[in-house]
């Protein structure tokens, strides 16, 4: 039920993105989704790989400080309103996003949102019980 | 474990009244041999036979590192010199360099008590000593060698450098002591971990580290890192070399200054009086039994304060706090005085965050601004912005709260900030004054 997400610390200087996909590139590693978050001074890049495992050990290789952690993909009905019917649930069930970003794929007509959430657990049984349908981490990666 | 039992634990009133007796003939030796401590001595009134204590010895004038380098190279020599037998130097890295000069009895003095401190550390015959620290004009290498020969010890002369050499041979002679900069260990730890080695299956047991300041925080991290015991070595050219001062292995708790051989007194850096015991303050240490070139009441430069109080080890000598910083390090930042040592006794208390930090000083319009650059290790990371940004402001809050300075924490990639294989650079002062 849930997916895979890692993130890793950037300085905020010239040419760490590059390098960041250039040594995903060259390790033959596909980028999903991903989402930049930003300060004045550094930021933290959050992506949704074909191989996780193996982006994070090549990035730790080259010296970057890199986690994992796991996120929810939710598809959300690509039509007015549609995200918002997801977020009126969490928030009548007082579950915290705590970032979300949208997928690049379409998955059967619908949009696919990933969110990071500070009960993820009760998260996916509220979406569950509300419906909504839950992306397979596997499904995902290979879409 | 004492290395010379007797003089070690001489009851202080002995110890006391041999010091009078070496400072009376320093004085009267450095009078008629050297023309800067007669003119010195003449200037402030002063003349040998006026000493009738040792805490006469605080009406004398200082000599200074700026007197050292007027007298370059060798005016300050009290000895012939056909009676010298080595010269060293300092880096010389602010001009031209401090040079001393040892007699044959000099060496022999430094080798004694070089040895005298490796027992103090839990050395003893039959130890594998692995001397890292650098061979040459520096006095570290060479002054830690000899002692440790005169220990019975083996020595590996490795020197400096080389990391991953170091690392081998440590693994491969089965080295049981390690005499480097404490910054170099952590380096070395850091270089073993990537090379896949595990101290803990190394003989390695005990690690004496000295040549620039470090902190009880960093200690921890040492000896959990390296598996070892560490301990504090003092010296300084000037004065002898390494084995001025150490700490024992009973307490680690202050350094035994070898008070045969020299008179500490700790006084403030800007009034130049003596300050009582226990307050923190300059060093200055007065050589009693040196024949190259004897200095009287010499400013180290070097902060810390003097205890007097009984050590569990039995050792009778004074002890001097772990230095905390440099009386020229010091910053003042809006006119409070940080010592960069007191910033990483708070980073390194900070769990997660690695001893390796940089302190970026500028002025903005008349303001000064510190920023204090820490490294994200894995342990700190976190995918949400705020984590970080709690971190920054906890370090930012620490400082402030402890040392009563504001500063701007910036958190910066891992291995960005620069290794050192001797001394550690952690400041850059930007400010155009």
């Amino acid at each position: 039920m849930k997916v895979e997400q890692i993130s890793i610390f950037i300085e905020n200087k010239s040419g760490r993105l590059a390098e960041i996909t250039r040594i995903l590139g060259e390790a033959g590693i596909n980028i999903r989704a991903l989402s930049l978050a930003d300060t004045s001074d550094f930021g933290i890049l959050r992506l949704i790989v074909n191989d996780g495992n193996l982006a994070k050990s090549v990035l730790k290789e080259k010296g970057f400080t890199v986690n994992m952690t796991e996120v929810v993909a939710v598809e959300v009905p690509d039509t007015p309103g549609g995200l918002s019917s997801i977020l009126q649930v969490l928030d009548r069930q007082q579950i915290n996003v705590e970032y979300m970003y949208a997928f690049v794929e379409r998955c059967a007509g619908n949009a696919v949102i990933i969110f990071r959430f500070d009960e993820t657990d009760k998260a996916i049984s509220v979406l569950k019980a509300e419906n909504f349908n839950i992306l397979e981490g596997e499904r995902l990666y290979s879409m | 474990m004492f290395f010379d039992e007797e003089f070690e634990t001489l009851p202080r009133p002995a110890l006391e009244a041999l010091q009078f007796k070496r400072l009376q003939n320093v004085l009267e030796r450095v009078n008629a041999n050297v023309p800067f401590y007669k003119t010195s001595f003449a200037r402030a009134g002063f003349s040998p036979s006026d000493l009738k204590c040792l805490d006469d010895l605080q009406g004398l004038p200082f000599t200074t590192k700026q007197d050292m380098r007027d007298s370059y190279p060798y005016d300050l020599f009290a000895a012939p010199m056909e009676d010298i037998v080595r010269i060293h130097a300092s880096s010389g890295t602010t001009g031209k360099p401090t040079v001393v000069g040892y007699t044959q009895k000099d060496i022999a003095t430094w080798t004694d008590l070089m040895a005298r401190s490796f027992v103090a550390a839990g050395a003893h015959k039959g130890d594998i000593i692995h001397n890292a620290y650098g061979y040459g004009l520096f006095t570290g290498g060479l002054g830690a060698h000899y002692g440790a020969e005169r220990l019975g010890a083996s020595v590996i002369p490795i020197s400096g450098g080389n990391t991953k050499r170091q690392i081998m041979i440590m693994q491969d002679f089965g080295s049981t002591v390690l005499t480097c900069t404490p910054s170099y260990s952590l380096f070395m730890a850091e270089e073993a971990k990537a090379e896949g080695v595990d101290f803990k299956e190394l003989k390695l047991r005990v690690g004496i580290f000295g040549a620039e300041p470090w902190s009880e925080a960093m200690r921890d991290e040492i000896e959990q890192k390296l598996n070892i015991s560490a301990i504090d070595i003092y010296g300084l050219s000037e004065i002898m070399g390494p084995g001025v001062a150490i700490e024992c292995i009973e307490a680690k708790k202050g350094l035994h200054i070898w008070e045969d051989h020299f008179i500490p007194e700790i006084i403030d850096p800007v009034t130049g009086q003596r300050l009582p015991e226990g307050e923190l303050g300059e060093l200055v240490i007065t050589t009693i039994t040196k024949q190259g070139i004897p200095l009287i009441r010499y400013r180290t430069r070097d902060i810390t304060s003097l205890t007097y109080e009984p050590c569990v080890c039995g050792r009778t000598h004074a002890r001097i706090a772990r230095m905390s910083g440099r009386s020229d390090d010091m910053l003042i930042i809006r006119g409070v005085n940080v010592f960069p040592s007191q910033i990483e006794a708070i980073l390194v208390g900070i769990e997660g965050i690695e001893p390796h930090y940089m302190l970026i000083v500028d002025r903005q319009g008349t303001m000064d601004t510190l920023t204090v650059q820490v490294e994200v290790s894995e342990a700190l990371f976190s995918d949400e912005i705020k984590v970080l940004q709690a971190l920054s402001r906890r370090v930012e809050k620490e400082i402030k709260d402890m040392l009563g300075v504001t500063c701007t924490a910036k958190l910066v990639e891992p291995k960005t900030i620069q290794r050192s294989e001797g001394k550690a650079k952690r400041v850059t002062d930007n400010r155009k004054l």
